[in-house]
């Protein structure tokens, strides 16, 4: 590793493939091969992919499910608390705790909080919005977002050698290879 | 690849059935022909001439509202006792039709139905649109709009608080959160299409605007992998959310005591008839809409005789619904729900009454055809038809209902007035040019779903790297 200026000038090394199926054995091959500070890229969602650069869980399942509990426990709270304590009303003599009737506001607000928090929670986990990013130094990789598949190996990775990288890349059999400036 | 000896049942074998996408085409031509639109399509005469009609009745419904403002609900043909009138038949159809969007998003996502990617973005936004309408209703018919905000709990000085035991209280709670659920279910879907967008503009304005609205998205795995997560979650959310929302608008009228609305069977049948009359909605603009801008290899005949198969089907549960009306009007031995249905057939609505039948059970029977199912002039006129009809069942739910109830002296008629129908205009021109707008400015078709449906973009895992 002596390669320490070009550190912080280049944010890693892109390869280009025509298919799904040649990146997905390509990130396969990479991350067998000890990478780990890698991404694929692709325009539209590949089954395995994430599995294949060596990401297997994300926590939005876990961001909903605590955004549709406080959902539930704010809307029954808040229900509870007008209807008994602050402002209790004598409808039709029904009880102030009349629960069945908070069911429903309180399965909205399930709903409303979850579902904010899955997007909220995709978008922030995902570390969007990011107007800027290396990547897009490339200018090939406008194609991402249409029909181009890419795998990125950062600068940032142990690993990561300039020359031997390119070379190992180089092996996947991509359609080009570019260096991408941070 | 190697693994070609094991390849399972991943390649459908002989479909017979029309693809949901047109053969021959590629990542790049999907994407050209649905982008282009937007990007590139110059503006024809025939839009302009269009949206300068429904802009008009836009403005129109504008001039309209701020008329009701001033004067107060009297020029509403609303009466005691029919007190609600147009403002709640519109509502309810409104959201009716709301309901085939989230359906499509959804529950067919849910179901992994692969035609639905191709009609869930406009689907959704008609939703959108659709609720903006239904909400103006309810909001206007309060006499005092302004003052709307009081619907919400919030502490104030009059250290007053909304009824939570009151239906109309989880109606704000339910259409609300189908509004903000729905624009979100939405924005979400558009997020990598925004990238797309913004790689693809020309135009300076185009980029930054597309570029701001897809935040930076680049098709990172990590990010589909959440997305994916996030997508699916959201559809499960969703679902049971469009199946509450008009049951809580039938809520409003089951938990009255009204002949013909104290029943338990107006949740599933109002949803039913939303889901009926939703479908209706979207053919009615998908067959138009796929002819215009030629998107008959996406929007296919399966696309379309799918959604009149879910209407044919929806339908018959809304006759179910109908009959068991009548049904329990003679089995329940009560004069008032017996009477109820007299009056409905014939009382001063008689030929209301019949028409919504005609329209809603006996038209759309001849979807059993599939010649009927397969011509787009065809089912364009029956899901018209469909639409009057589900119009008309509120028509008849809330004014048959309300003109006649337990007492002959607090009967009454309702007439609506010029000012009921230029409101109701007025929201189809609101709609439309939502729509309009939408055709023009977004892709009305999910890229990337699109291309995940290809061939090319099923991915088998290879033998070597299986460990």
């Amino acid at each position: 590793m002596n390669e320490s200026p070009t550190y912080g000038s280049v944010y890693g090394l892109m390869a280009e493939f025509d298919s799904a199926q040649e990146l997905l054995a390509a990130a396969h091959k990479t991350h067998q091969e000890g990478y780990r500070k890698m991404d694929a890229y692709s325009p539209f969602p590949i089954e395995g992919l994430a599995d294949a650069i060596g990401f297997h869980k994300n926590r939005v399942s876990f961001v909903v499910l605590i955004g549709g509990l406080i959902g539930l426990m704010s809307a029954y709270a808040l229900q509870y608390w007008v209807a008994v304590i602050t402002f209790p009303t004598n409808v039709g003599g029904r009880p102030y705790h009349s629960w069945p009737s908070f069911i429903i506001v309180t399965f909205e607000l399930t709903i409303l909080f979850g579902g904010i928090s899955s997007a909220v929670g995709m978008i922030a986990l995902n570390g969007l919005p990011m107007p800027y990013h290396p990547v897009f130094n490339v200018p090939a990789f406008t194609q991402a977002s249409e029909n181009k598949f890419f795998l990125v190996v950062e600068a940032s990775d142990p690993q990561y050698d300039p020359a031997g990288t390119r070379a190992f890349l180089s092996g996947l059999a991509p359609r080009m290879i570019a260096e991408v400036p941070s | 690849m190697a693994t070609n000896t094991q390849t399972p049942v991943e390649v459908p074998v002989a479909d017979r059935r029309v693809p949901v996408i047109a053969p021959g085409h590629t990542y790049s031509t999907i994407t050209e022909k649905i982008s282009n639109i937007v990007l590139t399509r110059p503006i024809s005469l025939g839009w302009i001439l269009g949206f300068l009609i429904v802009f008009g009745m836009l403005n129109m419904l504008m001039g309209v509202l701020g008329y009701l403002f001033v004067k107060g609900t009297g020029i509403w043909g609303i009466n005691i006792p029919v007190g609600w009138g147009f403002a709640i038949i519109n509502f309810v159809w409104w959201i009716g039709i709301g309901h085939a969007g989230t359906l499509i998003s959804a529950i067919l996502a849910l179901l992994r139905q692969t035609w639905r990617n191709s009609i869930n973005r406009f689907a959704e936004a008609m939703t959108l649109f659709a609720v903006a309408c239904a909400g103006i209703f309810p909001l206007a018919h309060t006499g005092r709009p302004w003052l709307a905000y009081w619907l919400f709990p919030y502490p104030n000085t009059m250290n007053y608080w909304p009824n939570f035991r009151s239906p109309l209280v989880w109606d704000v709670f339910a259409v609300s959160t189908y509004f903000t659920i729905s624009l979100v279910f939405w924005f979400v879907g558009l997020i990598p299409d925004f990238a797309t967008m913004r790689d693809r503009a020309e135009n300076l304005w185009a980029q930054r605007i597309y570029g701001l609205l897809a935040m930076g998205w680049r098709g990172s795995a990590r990010h589909w992998h959440r997305y994916e997560t996030a997508y699916l979650l959201l559809a499960g959310l969703a679902t049971p959310l469009v199946l509450s929302v008009h049951t809580v608008v039938s809520f409003d009228f089951a938990v009255g005591i009204v002949p013909g609305w104290h029943t338990t069977i107006f949740p599933p049948y109002f949803v039913a008839g939303a889901i009926y009359s939703g479908f209706a909605m979207v053919l009615c603009l998908a067959i138009p809409i796929r002819s215009i801008y030629k998107l008959e290899d996406f929007i296919t005949i399966r696309h379309i005789e799918n959604s009149a198969k879910v209407m044919l089907a929806t339908g018959l549960i809304v006759a179910y619904g109908y009959g068991i009306e009548a049904f329990m009007g003679w089995y329940s031995g009560n004069r008032y729900d017996s009477f109820l249905m007299w009056n409905r057939l014939h009382g001063p609505y008689k030929f209301w009454y019949a028409a919504l039948l005609a329209c809603n059970i006996f038209i759309p029977q001849i979807l059993w055809l599939k010649k009927f199912r397969t011509s787009t002039g065809w089912l364009w006129l029956i899901s018209f038809t469909v639409l009057l009809g589900m119009w008309l069942e509120r028509f008849i739910i809330i004014v048959v209902s309300l003109s006649r109830d337990f007492l002959n002296s607090s009967w009454g008629m309702y007439y609506p007035t010029k000012w009921d129908w230029f409101t109701f205009a007025g929201t189809i021109g609101l709609f439309l040019t939502g729509m309009w707008l939408f055709c023009r400015v977004l892709p009305m078709i999910s890229i990337f779903e699109l291309r995940t449906l290809l061939p090319e973009a099923q991915v088998h895992e290879t033998a070597e790297v299986k460990q």
